[in-house]
C-alpha cells in the first residue's frame, strides 16, 4: 500500500465518526420535525401550500450558502451546531412532501370504514392513515438520508469533521487519493444507511408473512447487527475526549493547510495539545476566531481591508497592513502576532505563449483586447471590491468571466480554456506552469500580507505567543511559493511541505 | 328500533335534496332493503343513521334517542357497518380487522380473542386457518365474510349494510346472501341493507323501500311490491326478476324458455 493511501486511511475512523454522527443527528431531528409538519399540512389546507413552498424554497438555496448563513446567524459558531441545523433544513423536503402525499393517497374507502366503525379522527390517523402511509414516508426518509450523507461532506467548510475533510483537502492539494477515499466512503455510508432503513421497512411490512419466515430472521439479524454497530460508533464518538488546549484554523487552500500545519507543529513542540479545524470559509474562520472557537490562523491584510473594512482604495502595502491589524483588534478582538513576511496577492496570469502572441506584459496592455478575452477567477475574485477597482482603474472588462475552484483554475488557463486567470503570487503553479504574471503599474491590486492572528483568550497566554513568535517575518515570498509547489506541483503531502518549511525557518533563525 | 321522521338532506343549502322528506321506521329483528338506482339517496339515508352524514332537517332516532344527541363515535361502535367495496384495513390481519370494534370499546383482550374466534367460525372462516392472514391473501367472498364478521364482532343490535354483496361473483353472492339471512334471523338483528339488485332485495328483505331521486316511491313486503306496485318505476324494477323467475320455472318443467 502506498504511503499516501495509508496516511488517508489513518484518518478514516475520525472522519467516519464525524460524518456518521452528523448525519444521524440531523436525520433524527429532521424526521422528528418533518413528519408532524407533514401531518399538519395534510390536515390543514391553510398550512399546506405555504409549508410545502417553504421547504421547497429551502431546497433551492445552495447548500454552501445555507451553511455559511447558519454560521452567521449563530454569531460565528462553527462545528456541529450550524452543520446540523443546515442539514436538518435540507432534509425536510422529501420527508414533509412524502408524509403529505402518503396520507393523501390512503384509500378513501378505508378511511370511511375507519370512521364508520367508530374511530375518532386521532385513532384514524394513528391506527389507519399513518401505518398505510408509512411506506411512502419511509421512501422520503430514505431519500433524505442519502441527501444528508452527501451534503454532510460540505459541513467541513463550517468546521464539522466529515468525509468532506478528505474531499476538500484533496481537491485543494491535488491529492486524488484523498478525494477518492472520501467519495467512496460517503457513497458507501449512503448505501448502507439506505439499506438499513429499507431493511427495517421490509421487516415491518412482512412481519405477518409466515412464508418468508427464514428470510425474515436473516434480514432481522443483519439489520440488528448494523444498528448495533452504528449505535456503538455514535456512542463512542460522543464520549468526552481530552480537551485540546488550542484550536488552529485554516481556509480551504494549500497555503493555508501548510501554514496551519506549521502553526500546529510549533505549538505541539511547545507542549500544547492542538485541534485542527481546516478548510473553513473566510467568513467562518474570522468569526470563529473573533468568538474564540478558533484560536489562531493566518489572515491576509487585503482580505480584511476589502471584505471587512469595505475599502476599495489602495494606500500601499504598509498602510493596508497596519490598518487591517488595527481594525481586527478594535472591532473583533482579534490579536495579531505579526506579518509572516510573504504576500499572497492576486495577479492576472497568462500562458506565456498566449501573452507573447497578444503582446501583453502588463494590465495596461490588456486594455485594447480585454473585451475579446475569457477570464477565469477563483470563487471570490469577481465578487470582491478590488475587481471593481481594477476594472475602473484600467477601464477593462472581459468577454466572459468564469469562476473556478482555485485548483481547477490553473488547469483551465494551462489548457487554454480561459485566456487569463486571477492567480495568487505565492502559488507554486505559477512557476510550474510557466505562467506570465502581468504587471500592475497603476497599483490596482490590493496587497495581501499573511498575518498570524490569534483569538483574544489565546493572546493572553504569554507562552502561547512566545511559541509562535519566531514565525514573524520568517517566510519570504519565494519560500512560501516553494512550499506550495511541493504540494501543488510536485505531489508531496502537506506534512512534507510543513517539514520543509520548518527546515527553512530553522536555517534562517 | 330505528325511526326516520321527515328527514331531509341537502348538500347545497336547500337548492336540491339528496334525500327529501323521508319517514320510515324499522322494527327490531327486521331486515329492510333500500333499493334504487345510483344517486337516489339510499346510501345517504343509510349514513344518516350512524351519523356519517347529518340530516339537514328532521330527526333520526336509534333506540328511541335522536342520533344528534348521541356521541357519534360511541353510536358508530354500537352499530355494525358492512361497507361497499368491503373496506377492510389492508395493514391488519383478519383477526385484527375483526377485533377492531371490540378493541375500540375496550373489551378485555381475552374476551376480544374469544369473540373473534366465535364470530369467524360463524361466518365460515375457521379461526386457526384465517386469523393470521392478511386481507389481500383472501378471495373476494372471504373478504366480505371478514367484513360481516367485523360488523358483528361487538354484538350490535343494528347492522347497516351498503351494497355488501355487490362486488362478488354470482355464485359466491348467492351463497353469502343465504348464509347471512340465516345469521340475521338467528341473532334477530335489525338490518338496513342498501342494494341496487332487486332480486337480492326480494329474496332477503322483510320489507323493501324503493327510492328515486331522494324520494320514497313505495314501501312494502316483497309480495306487495311484486303483486301491487303503486308506481311505474316500481313495476319496471320488479319486472325483470319476475320474468327471470318465470323463465327458470319453464326451464325446470322442460318447455322452451323463449315461449312467452
Amino acid at each position: 500500500m502506498n504511503d499516501n493511501l495509508r496516511e488517508q486511511l489513518l484518518l478514516l475512523p475520525e472522519y467516519f465518526q464525524g460524518h456518521l454522527v452528523l448525519t444521524l443527528i440531523a436525520l433524527s431531528i429532521g424526521i422528528a420535525i418533518s413528519v408532524p409538519l407533514g401531518i399538519w399540512a395534510n390536515q390543514s389546507p391553510v398550512v399546506r401550500r405555504p409549508l410545502l413552498l417553504a421547504v421547497s424554497v429551502l431546497q433551492t438555496i445552495p447548500s454552501i450558502a445555507i451553511l455559511a448563513l447558519m454560521v452567521a446567524l449563530l454569531g460565528g459558531r462553527i462545528g456541529l451546531l450550524p452543520a446540523i441545523i443546515a442539514l436538518v433544513l435540507y432534509c425536510m423536503l422529501p420527508i414533509v412532501r412524502n408524509t403529505v402525499t402518503g396520507l393523501e393517497n390512503v384509500a378513501a374507502e378505508v378511511v370511511e370504514a375507519a370512521r364508520g366503525i367508530g374511530m375518532s379522527s386521532r385513532q384514524i390517523l394513528i391506527r389507519v392513515r399513518l401505518p398505510l402511509a408509512l411506506p411512502v414516508i419511509i421512501a422520503g426518509i430514505r431519500t433524505a438520508s442519502v441527501w444528508t450523507v452527501g451534503l454532510a461532506t460540505l459541513s467541513t467548510l463550517v468546521g464539522a469533521t466529515s468525509f468532506g475533510n478528505y474531499i476538500f483537502t484533496g481537491l485543494q492539494t491535488r491529492n486524488l487519493v484523498a478525494v477518492t477515499v472520501g467519495s467512496i466512503a460517503a457513497a458507501l455510508m449512503a448505501v448502507i444507511l439506505d439499506s438499513i432503513i429499507g431493511g427495517i421497512e421490509w421487516l415491518a411490512a412482512n412481519r405477518n408473512d409466515a412464508s418468508l419466515r427464514p428470510r425474515f430472521v436473516r434480514v432481522r439479524m443483519a439489520v440488528v447487527a448494523a444498528l448495533v454497530l452504528v449505535a456503538g460508533v455514535s456512542v463512542f464518538s460522543l464520549m468526552p475526549r481530552p480537551q485540546a488546549d488550542y484550536v488552529v484554523g485554516g481556509k480551504p487552500f494549500t497555503e493555508q493547510y501548510i501554514l496551519a500545519g506549521l502553526i500546529a507543529a510549533e505549538l505541539e513542540d511547545a507542549g500544547y495539545r492542538v485541534d485542527r479545524r481546516m478548510g473553513l470559509g473566510t467568513e467562518v474562520v474570522y468569526q470563529a476566531t473573533a468568538n474564540g472557537a478558533v484560536d489562531t490562523y493566518v489572515e491576509y491584510s487585503g482580505t480584511v481591508w476589502a471584505n471587512r473594512m469595505n475599502r476599495d482604495d489602495n494606500p500601499g502595502r504598509r498602510a493596508v497592513l497596519d490598518a487591517s491589524i488595527e481594525f481586527m483588534a478594535a472591532n473583533d478582538g482579534i490579536h495579531s502576532v505579526g506579518p509572516l513576511g510573504f504576500q499572497n496577492l492576486y495577479a492576472f496570469a497568462m500562458r506565456r505563449d498566449r501573452a507573447d502572441e497578444l503582446g501583453i506584459d502588463s494590465i495596461e496592455d490588456l486594455i485594447p483586447v480585454a473585451h475579446r478575452l475569457v477570464a477565469g477567477g477563483d470563487l471570490e475574485f469577481f465578487g470582491r471590491p478590488e475587481w471593481i477597482t481594477v476594472r475602473d482603474t484600467y477601464n477593462i472588462d472581459f468577454a466572459r468571466k468564469l469562476t473556478f475552484d482555485s485548483a481547477l483554475m490553473y488547469t483551465a488557463v494551462q489548457e487554454g480554456q480561459v485566456d487569463l486567470i486571477t492567480a495568487y503570487t505565492t502559488d507554486g503553479r505559477v512557476a510550474a506552469y510557466d505562467l506570465k504574471i502581468l504587471e500592475d503599474p497603476r497599483n490596482a491590486m490590493l496587497p495581501y500580507d499573511g498575518i498570524l492572528v490569534t483569538s483574544q483568550q489565546a493572546a493572553s497566554d504569554p507562552a502561547f505567543l512566545a511559541a509562535l513568535q519566531r514565525l514573524q517575518g520568517a517566510i519570504p515570498d519565494a519560500v512560501m511559493r516553494q512550499a506550495n509547489r511541493i504540494v501543488d506541483v510536485d505531489g508531496g503531502s502537506i506534512n512534507q511541505a510543513v517539514a520543509w518549511l520548518r527546515e527553512q525557518i530553522a536555517a534562517t533563525d | 328500533m330505528i325511526e326516520l321522521r321527515h328527514v331531509r338532506k341537502s348538500y347545497d343549502d336547500g337548492a336540491s335534496y339528496a334525500v327529501a322528506d323521508t319517514t320510515l321506521s324499522v322494527a327490531r329483528g327486521e331486515l329492510l332493503g333500500l333499493i334504487g338506482e345510483s344517486g337516489c339517496g339510499k346510501t345517504t339515508t343509510l349514513k344518516m343513521i350512524n351519523r356519517l352524514e347529518e340530516p339537514s332537517s328532521g330527526e333520526v332516532l336509534v333506540g328511541g334517542e335522536n342520533v344528534l344527541q348521541q356521541d357519534p363515535e360511541q353510536l358508530r361502535r354500537n352499530i355494525g357497518y358492512v361497507f361497499q367495496g368491503i373496506g377492510l384495513f389492508p395493514h391488519y390481519s383478519v383477526a385484527e380487522n375483526v377485533s377492531a370494534v371490540p378493541r375500540l370499546l375496550q373489551w378485555p383482550e381475552a374476551r376480544v380473542l374469544e369473540r373473534c374466534r366465535e364470530i369467524l367460525e360463524l361466518v365460515g372462516l375457521p379461526f386457526d386457518e384465517y386469523a393470521g392472514r392478511s386481507p389481500n391473501e383472501l378471495s373476494g367472498g372471504q373478504q366480505q365474510r371478514v367484513g360481516v364478521a367485523r360488523a358483528l364482532a361487538a354484538e350490535p343490535d343494528v347492522l347497516l349494510m351498503d351494497e355488501p354483496f355487490g362486488a362478488l361473483d354470482p355464485v359466491t353472492r348467492a351463497e353469502l346472501q343465504e348464509e347471512f339471512k340465516s345469521i340475521q334471523q338467528r341473532l334477530e338483528l335489525t338490518v338496513i341493507m342498501v342494494t341496487h339488485d332487486m332480486t337480492e332485495a326480494l329474496l332477503m328483505a322483510d320489507r323493501i323501500v324503493v327510492m328515486k331521486r331522494g324520494e320514497i316511491l313505495q314501501v312494502g313486503t316483497p309480495a306487495q311490491l311484486l303483486n301491487a306496485p303503486t308506481h311505474d318505476y316500481v313495476r319496471d324494477i320488479v319486472a325483470m326478476p319476475r320474468k327471470r323467475a318465470a323463465r327458470l320455472e319453464r326451464l325446470m318443467k322442460g318447455t322452451s324458455p323463449d315461449q312467452a
